[in-house]
């Protein structure tokens, strides 16, 4: 310091200007670290509420992210312009023990009367969809259908070794099956299975043709299959009897869609005699359409865990509003100090809603980690499960919400100290 | 030259039904470059006007100029501006921050002033070896003698280059060795042109300054050159 020279003279003139804020920001950053990590432990339990409310959205998240990741993918496979008519029965009519069903004459009528398709096909499942299938010594449980050639296209079922199901196995009622892999292995049948009999129902067929893997979806195998003719498997189930059947069938242009759907509903009603104020007892449904379905299911339920999970947040926020109000309190002399050497109102409000800031932020961090890591292993342990799938808007999402959390929870404290009387709290013991 | 300039400064609080009068009708100047020293019994008005001298309190009226500048009227914030650019604070207790380092603590209110990391850090390291603590910079409050604490304190409230320098007891927490240390530090900066000012009820500490000023029930009884 020089000497002589006058106070007044020799003050350091630079006045508080625009860097002032930006300055006391980094410092109250560093300072809300150093008093995050003074105070090690009750940090880590104030923060902990944010910590499983963020690990539990990433969690929730990924694992119904990847689901859905999957899903989408899957009914890529389908084909967007294939079209499923099934029956359909309301609760009401369930309740009064009326089945609604589709027929071979409704199958004949599209086939016939709607135009624009590029290739129909009836499926038939047997009694409730699966059935005992035998081969030797072995039983196993598979979903059999019966169907024609045209389902190779509808379905996108392809075969690996053999052939596919023909119009003429069809037409002469042939006994052949056509399996997948999963049928092959459960019955241990060899490698190449094509020649073998195997005992549906008490009739032997003979298996043609072993169809290519198409994997799970909902960790349901989709080649624990048996493909029959479809007159094969209507003889089967007795030719007198008129089970219910679904018809799919594909569509030569998109664009044609509402107008095949009308046309198909205009005529099932008409057969079904139906009355203008009934329901529909079918349902046309495209394969968009499904997942669509499947879709929406899934964003709600992302929405609801969603609602339920950011009440642990809001919880996890008062926590910090809580400890933050103690910390006020507690350092109400370090806020005289601070005032009495020149702080302003909006220094206090900047440290105290930073430290609030920075631990929620802290615990949003730890949570991501963790919500990423549970994600990952849940989806790891379940079998054929899909792989967790966190998209970015969750980690935005998460962030965000610690982030406002950490503002709105921080704030009232930070109001508080802020507000404190310099000369009151110098006093403060 | 006068760095203070009271004038019919009153403040008066209620108490219930009664008035309080802590400072009354006060008239006061202090000249850049003295070293007055408030003395007077508890109750008898000092720390209400070393906080209004301060400016951490407003006097319910009259006119209060410091360093040119009328601080009467000034909003919350200005005054901040005011202790920050002015005013270097001493405490009894020396009031440092418990999880700041030394330099931190000085470096603390050149925050409020825009001042880069760097210039902060120069300024505070300037000032810790102006009062002998050049080596104790990275030690924190309770790591400490009370001696250096003070030090600290006082090299806190130069760091900003203030008009006055305000010390309410500043001996009151030390034992009397350390007590002459802190005042022989107060004469050499009174000797390198500071003005200071101290309050405290100690005759002892009273005997350091040019000035005394004794204060009873809220006005001045006595304002003497000392003899040294």
């Amino acid at each position: 310091m020089s000497a002589n020279a006058p106070a007044h003279e020799r003050r350091v003139r630079k006045q508080p200007n625009r860097v002032t804020l930006w300055f006391a920001a980094a410092e109250g950053a560093r300072a809300a670290v150093v008093s995050i990590r003074a105070h090690g432990f009750r940090s880590f339990l104030t923060a902990l509420g944010i910590v499983i409310g963020v690990a539990s959205v990433i969690a929730m998240v990924s694992i119904i992210q990847g689901l859905s990741f999957t899903i989408g993918e899957q009914f890529q496979g389908l084909g967007s312009n294939s079209v499923t008519v099934q029956s359909y029965t309301s609760l009401e009519h369930a309740l009064q023990g009326r089945r609604s069903r589709l027929t071979q004459d409704d199958f004949d009528l599209i086939r016939f009367r709607v135009d624009g398709l590029e290739s129909i096909t009836p499926i038939m499942y047997i009694a409730n969809g699966q059935s005992a299938v035998r081969y030797g010594s072995q039983t196993t449980v598979s979903q059999v259908l019966g169907t024609t050639y045209a389902f190779q296209n509808v379905g996108q079922y392809f075969a690996a070794q053999g052939r596919f199901l023909s119009d003429s196995d069809n037409d002469t009622r042939r006994r052949v099956a056509v399996i997948g892999e999963k049928v092959r292995d459960e019955l241990s049948l060899p490698r190449d299975p094509l020649g073998e009999f195997i005992l549906i129902n008490g009739e032997w067929l003979k298996i043609i043709g072993l169809l290519e893997p198409k994997g799970e979806i909902f960790g349901q195998s989709q080649d624990n299959r048996v493909m029959i003719p479809y007159s094969t498997m209507a003889s089967l189930e007795g030719n007198q009897s008129e089970p219910d059947i679904q018809v799919q069938l594909t569509m030569r242009d998109l664009g044609d869609l509402e107008n095949i759907r009308a046309t198909i509903t205009r005529l099932l009603r008409a057969a079904h005699n139906l009355g203008k104020k009934d329901e529909d007892d079918f349902r046309v449904q495209t394969a968009a359409q499904l997942q669509d379905t499947f879709q929406s299911i899934l964003n709600t339920v992302t929405v609801v865990m969603a609602g339920i999970v950011s009440i642990s947040l809001l919880v996890g926020g008062i926590g910090i509003m809580n400890i933050m109000l103690v910390s006020v309190t507690e350092r109400t002399r370090e806020i005289g100090i601070c005032k009495a050497i020149g702080a302003k109102r909006h220094h206090i409000l900047l440290q105290f809603l930073l430290e609030a800031l920075v631990l929620c932020l802290l615990g949003g961090l730890v949570g991501l980690g963790i919500g990423y890591g549970i994600g990952a292993l849940a989806a790891a342990l379940i079998p054929n499960f899909p792989a967790a799938h966190t998209p970015w808007w969750a980690v935005a999402l998460a962030l965000g919400f610690s982030v406002v959390v950490g503002v709105v929870f921080g704030l009232l404290p930070a109001v508080k100290a802020a507000n404190l009387d310099p000369i009151t709290s110098l006093r403060y013991e | 030259m006068p760095v203070i300039e009271l004038s019919q400064i009153s403040k008066h609080y209620e108490m219930g039904q009664q008035l309080i009068k802590a400072v009354d009708n006060l008239d006061l100047t202090i000249d850049y470059n003295e070293y007055v020293v408030f003395i007077g019994s508890s109750g008898s008005g000092k720390s209400t006007l070393m906080n209004i001298i301060g400016c951490l309190d407003t006097p319910t009226s009259g006119r209060y100029v410091l360093a040119e500048r009328d601080v009467s009227g000034m909003s919350e914030n200005e005054l901040a501006d005011i202790r920050n650019q002015e005013i270097g604070f001493i405490f009894q207790s020396f009031n440092l921050l418990p999880r700041a380092s030394a330099l931190r603590n000085v470096m603390q209110p050149l925050i409020y002033r825009g001042l880069s990391l760097g210039e902060r850090r120069d300024e505070a390291e300037r000032v810790l070896a102006r009062v002998g603590l050049a080596d104790r910079g990275d030690h924190l409050p309770n790591q400490l003698s009370g001696g250096q604490r003070q030090r600290v304190a006082i090299a806190r409230a130069l760091v900003t280059n203030p008009s006055i320098l305000l010390a309410d007891e500043p001996t009151g927490n030390l034992d009397s060795q350390t007590s002459i240390e802190i005042l022989a530090l107060f004469d050499e900066l009174h000797a390198d042109g500071q003005t200071i000012i101290v309050v405290t009820h100690e005759p002892d500490v009273a005997q350091h300054g040019e000035r005394v000023v004794r204060l009873k029930d809220g006005r001045v009884v006595e304002d003497r050159p000392n003899e040294r």
